[in-house]
């Protein structure tokens, strides 16, 4: 099945980027495809390269990076980015920043749309 | 987009009350950017979020955005059908007359059915 994500919250200060990452992991294990993952509202803030957690803990962003690296589209919301402060220059490799019109082309060409929020 | 003649069938689901938080207001702004592909576009008002379509909104002292009179270029935008969720303006004290927009009024038990005919539902 082609899957798109949709990412509505920060990172770590809640579970939605940690289970949406589970998410693509164990669907592309099953063969699944991911068509893209777009970050909108504060999820903008999961792929900046600015974070540096602590030592024993997951780094959120550079997981999107090497998910990215696997070729997999992931997309930024410019409108979010732009209120929050999220510019191309601190966003991790592998992610881009565009408009929703990225999160509308996912969604019509994929079987599912699936989100993860509140 | 992989076939250019295909239009889908998008549902806004809108949950949330205006302010508080900012998932009223950037959905706002999702239904204003996607009005302009070319798509069947519906949005549906129920929870607390009907709560955002009340007239007479004063945010001044919460010092934010009031976007309740945006609602009203919806359609414009292709967004032509609009429903709201008679049960969720029950239980607010509210009618349908003290809305910016005068939606379809449904009941909640027709919501899943409309839910089922749409390809996307995005959520806010």
């Amino acid at each position: 099945m082609k899957f798109s994500i949709l990412i509505l919250e920060g990172p770590y200060h809640h579970e939605a980027g940690d289970s949406a990452y589970r998410f693509v992991e164990a669907a592309l294990r099953k063969g699944h495809e991911i068509r893209g993952i777009f970050f909108y509202h504060d999820g903008v803030y999961n792929v900046t390269k600015l974070m540096e957690p602590p030592s024993d803990d997951r780094n959120i962003a550079k997981r999107w990076s090497e998910i990215g690296a696997k070729g997999i589209d992931i997309v930024v919301c410019i409108a979010a980015a732009k209120r929050r402060g999220i510019t191309p220059e601190i966003i991790v490799p592998n992610t881009r920043i565009s408009g929703l019109g990225q999160l509308l082309e996912m969604a019509v060409d994929s079987d599912r749309l699936v989100t993860f929020g509140d | 987009m992989s076939d250019e003649e295909k239009v889908s069938k998008i549902m806004f689901v809108n949950r949330r009350a205006p302010h508080g938080s900012i998932y009223a207001y950037e959905g706002l702004e999702v239904k204003l950017i996607m009005g302009a592909f070319d798509q069947d576009l519906s949005a549906i008002f129920m929870d607390d979020a009907v709560l955002a379509l009340k007239k007479g909104q004063d945010t001044s002292e919460l010092g934010v955005k009031e976007f309740s009179a945006t609602f009203r270029v919806l359609e414009d935008y292709g967004i032509e059908k609009i429903y709201v969720v008679e049960e969720s303006l029950k239980e607010r004290g509210l009618s349908v007359d003290e809305l910016v927009i005068q939606p379809e009024v449904i009941p909640i038990s027709k919501v899943a059915e409309l839910m089922e005919q749409q390809d996307v539902l995005l959520s806010f």
